[in-house]
């Protein structure tokens, strides 16, 4: 079996291994059995109500959150051809973070902090492109310097919101500053959204692998450049907005999980963007799940747990003996 | 009968003009030196040739058709392009890396079939680089990572090769052998080549065609065995030429 073959079937089954561990820990745990009987349960009992209406939504949104964290990792890393590149280089989560905390702070509620928090992060995201994409051309260090000054900005009014906002409500906006899927949304869109872009990328992994040869050389293999950098900018920001507003800015995931793929010997962005994506899914499930249950009943943010978990592995890989295995 | 033509070509930038009234007719079997000092715009000669970047005015035809006309994916078919430098870092094996050659042919969106793959490897053994395919392109000597990038193009299979110093980083074996290999392209296999040297000696063994980029903005095309005389070489060159 090729190397990308075994990795995917290794990567479905830590996804889904999450996902059962997820649907099982927690301050009530529950045996597989009673799990496999809880989704299929028909008149309510307790086991179906914390798996269905608890833990199902919460690992559901995780899965689809880590993928497409990672899926704009893997984009935004073909476009700015930057390893250091990860979801939030282009002020998004300042963005992102800025409206939402604004949001809370006028006691608005939840559907409106995420109305506003997708409108900061959009605003963001156009403001960005609209500097880097001047006179009809790209320069990717304006794009870059641009995405950095405006989070560096927004990051800065954000602790002024922190500073002046009344102590009761610090709390929750550190918590979505620090990335926390606790209180996320339905994820059906989600996973809409993650597929049908997970799958344009596959489709077109062609193109990404031929880009990531640089501008001038995509250009005389026949990519229209502009248009694919384009399509890739906004593919890259969508994926990033949705995954803000599930879970706030969890980070880490979106830069660590494309390297994690490549450390492991893959580079193709064929197979590279389905295996980040399935990384990223399971990666965020299993540090979700350990975010609620390590110091319960307090709930920690996932994104400290990203950090924590991430670290650790990503120095064991680039500790490795380099190019020991090809 | 003419692959590419260029028609009065400036080239250069709004505020610095590098090249004036340029014309060119590259043929197929035709083998082409462009010669000139640094800074003359042999670069910026080869990325308007291949449609990279427009000139400031005049125009360029493949095949009898103005260039920005003809589709991204099909003058990619027709034209290869040899950068002299290739800015990013790629991270996957030689065989992934001469397999992006492809892209242009590929009817499929998702990548590469058998016919390509095989298409690959003959072109890593013309380079000389055959069992390496294996190999992380990242870890190849510099000559072998040109090596690499000339295969790269041999797979694309264009019709005109338009190669930026081919010869960087080669040792005197792979100078030599490549020089041969693009002469038979060109003799052979009835492609048109057009390729920046920096040897006139090169030009007139391997070459039947020379353009010659004057200092002045001027531009002078003609057969190497008339165009490399020695004093045209002195005020090309702005030095003695003795023995080049």
């Amino acid at each position: 079996m090729s190397r990308p073959l075994a990795l995917l079937a290794v990567l479905l089954l830590v996804a889904a291994g999450a996902a059962a561990v997820g649907l099982m820990a927690g301050s009530h745990a529950l045996a597989p059995a009673e799990v496999l009987s809880a989704l299929s349960a028909r008149e309510p009992t307790l086991a179906r109500d914390i798996v269905l209406e608890l833990r199902l939504p919460r690992v559901s949104a995780a899965l689809a959150c880590g993928a497409l964290l990672a899926l704009a990792g893997v984009l935004l890393q073909v476009l700015l051809r930057n390893p250091l590149a990860d979801p939030y280089v282009l002020g998004i989560s300042g963005g992102a973070g800025l409206g939402v905390l604004i949001a809370m702070l006028s006691g608005l509620g939840q559907a409106v902090a995420s109305v506003a928090g997708f409108g900061g992060a959009f605003g963001a995201a156009l403001v960005v492109f609209g500097l880097g994409y001047r006179a009809g051309d790209w320069n990717l260090y304006r794009l870059l310097l641009t995405g950095v000054v405006l989070a560096a900005g927004c990051g800065a009014l954000i602790s002024l919101l922190l500073v002046l906002a009344p102590q009761g409500t610090v709390k929750g906006m550190l918590f979505w500053l620090m990335g926390d899927l606790s209180s996320a949304p339905g994820a059906g869109w989600a996973w809409a959204v993650a597929l049908a872009l997970g799958g344009l990328a596959v489709l077109r992994a062609g193109t990404l692998n031929v880009l990531s040869l640089g501008r001038l050389k995509a250009a005389a293999l026949g990519v229209p450049v502009r248009a694919a950098e384009t399509a890739i900018y906004f593919a890259a920001a969508l994926a990033t907005v949705s995954a803000v507003m599930l879970g706030g800015t969890i980070g880490f995931v979106g830069l660590i999980v494309p390297h994690l793929v490549r450390l492991l010997g893959v580079s193709d962005l064929r197979w590279l963007t389905p295996l980040a994506m399935l990384a990223g899914a399971g990666f965020l499930c299993l540090a979700d799940t350990l975010a609620r249950t390590a110091w319960a009943p307090l709930q920690l943010p996932v994104g400290v747990l990203t950090a924590l978990l991430g670290v650790p592995v990503m120095l064991l890989l680039l500790a490795r003996r380099p190019g020991s295995e090809r | 009968m003419t692959r590419l033509t260029a028609e009065r070509l400036t080239l250069g930038f709004p505020e610095r003009v590098l090249r004036r009234d340029l014309d060119l007719a590259v043929g197929p079997g035709d083998s082409w030196a462009v010669l000139g000092n640094n800074g003359t715009g042999k670069t910026t000669l080869l990325h308007v040739l291949g449609g990279l970047r427009p000139a400031l005015s005049g125009r360029v035809l493949l095949d009898g058709v103005e260039l920005p006309r003809v589709a991204h994916a099909a003058r990619a078919r027709k034209i290869g392009l040899l950068l002299q430098e290739e800015a990013a870092a790629f991270w996957g094996t030689l065989l992934e890396y001469v397999l992006l050659g492809r892209y242009p042919h590929r009817r499929w969106m998702l990548g590469a079939d058998a016919a390509d793959e095989a298409l690959a490897r003959a072109a890593l053994e013309r380079v000389d680089l055959a069992g390496r395919e294996a190999r992380m392109l990242s870890t190849l000597s510099g000559g072998e990572r040109q090596r690499a990038r000339l295969a790269l193009i041999l797979a694309q299979d264009p019709d005109v090769y338009l190669l930026d110093e081919p010869l960087q980083h080669l040792d005197l074996r792979h100078q030599l052998e490549t020089l041969a290999l693009l002469r038979s392209l060109a003799q052979q296999h009835g492609k048109a080549v057009v390729m920046v040297l920096h040897e006139p000696a090169r030009a007139r063994r391997f070459c039947n065609r020379a353009l010659l980029l004057f200092e002045d903005g001027r531009s002078l095309p003609g057969p190497v065995d008339e165009l490399l005389g020695r004093d045209v070489l002195e005020r090309l060159y702005g030095c003695p030429v003795e023995g080049a």
